[in-house]
């Protein structure tokens, strides 16, 4: 579904990722640990599309195309959802009504008629209980004024209204109380299936208690130095990132 | 154009009316004093308002071929219910003007007629107030062709359930039209009263319209104004909307301004009575050519008063949007609070935006705060929405629609509102 080639990316002239090959097949769920700093939201951010990072190296292939070369709508289009680490407050303009535009837009793109206002709205009532977000939430401005976990409540209603092939979760679980934390799981986890993947940003252990991780990786300084299975989460959980750095550095020794 | 050849051209049309006679005669000269204001007048400085006087200007009001059916073919959407007042070339047209209220509750008859029956003190003592305001030509010439206006009120503790709408008309079919529209609006204590000005061009050559609007607001009268300028291209304006609250009140104006070549507009409260509210809200979305000039002035002269301003702007193409705001803080204004906003976007790359607040303050207990902004659009936003699938134009005309919104929904009236919102999304090139 998603293979990543040696990408590299730097923003003004800071280079930042430096070679991450990663490769997500569909029915997977992926997490990247790593200390902060290390790159884990700007390779989200670059997968999204967004335009202030400059890719000075590698490929992505997103279901057979070049992912680079689409604009951020069209890659959300294609299916891909990034849920924010810090979902932006937008004045002004309406939960609901975005949330309609969006969905629209992709059936729009996918050759579908636009749901009509009744269709949407049990589309909207389905999705809600999935989440457990109030509907007096989506009434308000995006995300304006929103707690920390409404705002990530929030981006996993929005992904859930999507449906996207490959769901990007940067820090969803930062915030979120630990009802809210089993409630966002628990909602993932309804939405995986053989044909979807996720990858999942996290820096906790819990979170992947419940979004349990088929690979988890270790982004340090720009690269993935460390890949391997969900006991590797464990295993950091236990001893930090220090002996992952140790090992690193006699390595390069 | 030589302004002495301007005097005469004027000077012909002059009208002799019995009852505004005086008050022409007070303003015309004023005129020839003064003069039209050029850019080295302070409060002019942008706006280039001479060029405009063209020679062989149709400035004769009288003149037009323009029918009853193309009026109201004009006329806001039908589900609007509106006491409608037509001007046409900046005369008052009874017989093209109709009212859903009562005389019980509404009266509006000439300007002339008011200025010698019953309503003639308050003629005497209010018209040409602003004047104080606005020593320049281009209020006084105005005030020279006072006949013609229009007289409104309000009655005592009425409520006008339907806004009145004045349609501006700008006959320019035969050449550039040129006109003066003069309105004095009474609102009496405890009335309710909705206005709406709008303007429409019609036929191909340019225009400029010249008004001048004076309301009068007395104890517990709500007075809420709109002035909504869709006017294209060719249309030049300069107006001054002059509201006095007589009495403890509140009175509201919102400023929407979406085409025009030069408009200006001038925007005075003058809050003469004690614990009183003001509001000002202005939205100008600019593109082309078009130079918006805003100048508004809040004028605190009592004590315990709130006024409240809040401007946006959104300038695209080469078009420049110009703000200011002074605000008067008299000796015996203690407990003021006054506050102003100027928020602007710059979307075209030869856009600009020129922002000035200017506070006058003679009393010594008061809150004031001011701030200006001129910014482009937020990226982290516009990102945010694009990352959902909503396309690059799609995307800036939510935000830009959510930036404006906040002033648009400052009207009261939801027609009025709907309409103006409607106009909005269309120039975005979005509707839901
Ligand atoms: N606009 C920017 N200008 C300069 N440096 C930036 C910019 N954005 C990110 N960086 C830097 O890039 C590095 C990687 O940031 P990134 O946000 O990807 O880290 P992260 O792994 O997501 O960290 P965290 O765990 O704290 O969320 C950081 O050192 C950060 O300061
Ligand atoms: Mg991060």
């Amino acid at each position: 579904m998603l293979k990543i080639d040696n990408l590299q990316a730097r923003i003004e002239e800071k280079e930042i990722l430096k070679g991450i090959n990663l490769e997500i097949k569909p029915g997977e769920v992926h997490a990247i640990m790593g200390p902060n700093g290390s790159g884990k939201s700007t390779l989200a951010s670059v997968l999204a599309g967004r335009e202030d990072y400059e890719v000075t190296g590698g490929s992505v292939d997103f279901l057979g195309k070049d992912l680079l070369e689409m604009a951020p709508e069209d890659r959300a289009k294609e299916g891909l959802f990034l849920a924010f680490q810090y979902p932006v407050e937008i004045p002004g303009v309406s939960t609901t009504n975005f949330i309609k535009t969006a969905v629209n837009e992709k059936r729009k793109y996918q050759g579908l008629e636009p749901l009509d206002a009744a269709q949407f709205l049990k589309t909207m009532k389905e999705k809600m209980q999935l989440v457990q977000i109030n509907q007096s939430l989506l009434s308000r401005s995006l995300n304006e004024g929103f707690s920390g976990g409404e705002k990530k409540r929030n981006e996993i209603f929005q992904m859930a209204m999507l449906e996207p092939k490959l769901g990007i979760l940067d820090e969803t679980d930062s915030g979120l109380d630990i009802d809210a934390l089993r409630i966002v799981a628990n909602g993932v986890n309804q939405l995986r299936s053989k044909d979807n993947a996720f990858l999942v940003v996290t820096h906790y252990q819990r979170l992947l208690d419940y979004i349990v991780p088929d690979f988890v990786h270790v982004l340090y300084n720009g690269k993935i130095v460390r890949s391997g299975t969900k006991e590797l989460a464990l295993e950091l959980e236990e001893k930090g990132y220090d002996f992952i750095k140790a090992e690193l550095e006699a390595t390069t020794a | 154009m030589e302004i002495t050849s301007l005097n005469k051209a004027f000077e012909q049309k002059r009208s002799g009316s019995a009852t505004l006679g005086t008050f022409e005669e007070q303003n015309w000269s004023s005129f020839d004093q003064w003069g039209l204001p050029a850019l080295k007048h302070e409060e002019w400085k942008y706006t280039r308002i001479r060029t405009l006087f063209k020679e062989g200007m149709l400035v004769d009001g009288a003149v037009s071929s323009l029918s009853e059916e193309t009026i109201h073919q004009h006329f806001l959407p039908g589900e609007l219910a509106a006491n409608a007042v037509v001007f046409v070339n900046g005369i008052y047209q009874s017989a093209l003007s109709h009212y859903t209220a009562g005389t019980d509750q509404l009266i509006v008859k000439s300007l002339e007629t008011a200025a010698g029956d019953e309503d003639a003190d308050f003629v005497k003592k209010h018209l040409g107030h602003s004047q104080q305001y606005h020593k320049d030509g281009i209020n006084a010439l105005n005030g020279a062709f006072a006949a013609g206006g229009v007289f409104i009120r309000a009655k005592k503790g009425k409520q006008v359930v339907d806004p009145v709408v004045i349609y501006h008309f700008s006959d320019s079919t035969t050449g550039f039209r040129f006109s003066q529209p003069r309105i004095l609006v009474h609102a009496e204590a405890a009335s309710e009263l909705q206005i709406l000005e709008t303007y429409i061009r019609i036929g191909s050559e340019e225009s400029l319209t010249n008004e001048v609007i004076e309301i009068c607001a007395e104890t517990d009268a709500h007075v809420h104004y709109v002035k909504l300028q869709n006017e294209g291209t060719g249309a030049s304006h300069t107006g001054t909307t002059h509201i006095r609250q007589l009495g403890r009140c509140t009175t509201h104006a919102v400023t929407i301004t979406l085409s025009g070549m030069l408009v200006r507009n001038n925007l005075n409260m003058i809050m003469e009575a004690a614990n009183s509210e003001s509001h000002m809200y202005g939205l100008y979305l600019l593109n082309g050519k078009t130079l918006a000039d805003n100048h508004t002035i809040v004028d605190n002269q009592m004590p315990n008063c709130l006024s409240n301003e809040l401007y946006k702007g959104i300038m695209d193409e080469e078009s420049t949007g110009v703000f200011n705001g002074k605000i008067f803080v008299r000796q015996d204004a203690q407990k003021t609070n006054a506050y102003q906003s100027n928020k602007n976007i710059l979307i075209g790359n030869q856009s600009s935006a020129n922002t000035k607040p200017q506070l006058e303050i003679f009393a010594d207990d008061v809150k004031c705060s001011h701030g200006c902004t001129v910014g482009k659009l937020d990226e982290n936003a516009l990102f945010y929405l694009k990352a959902r699938g909503i396309p690059d134009d799609k995307a800036k005309a939510l935000l830009l629609h959510a930036f404006a919104v906040d002033v648009l929904d400052q009207i009261k009236s939801d027609a009025i509102r709907a309409y103006a919102d409607q106009l909005i999304s269309e120039r975005l090139s979005y509707s839901e």
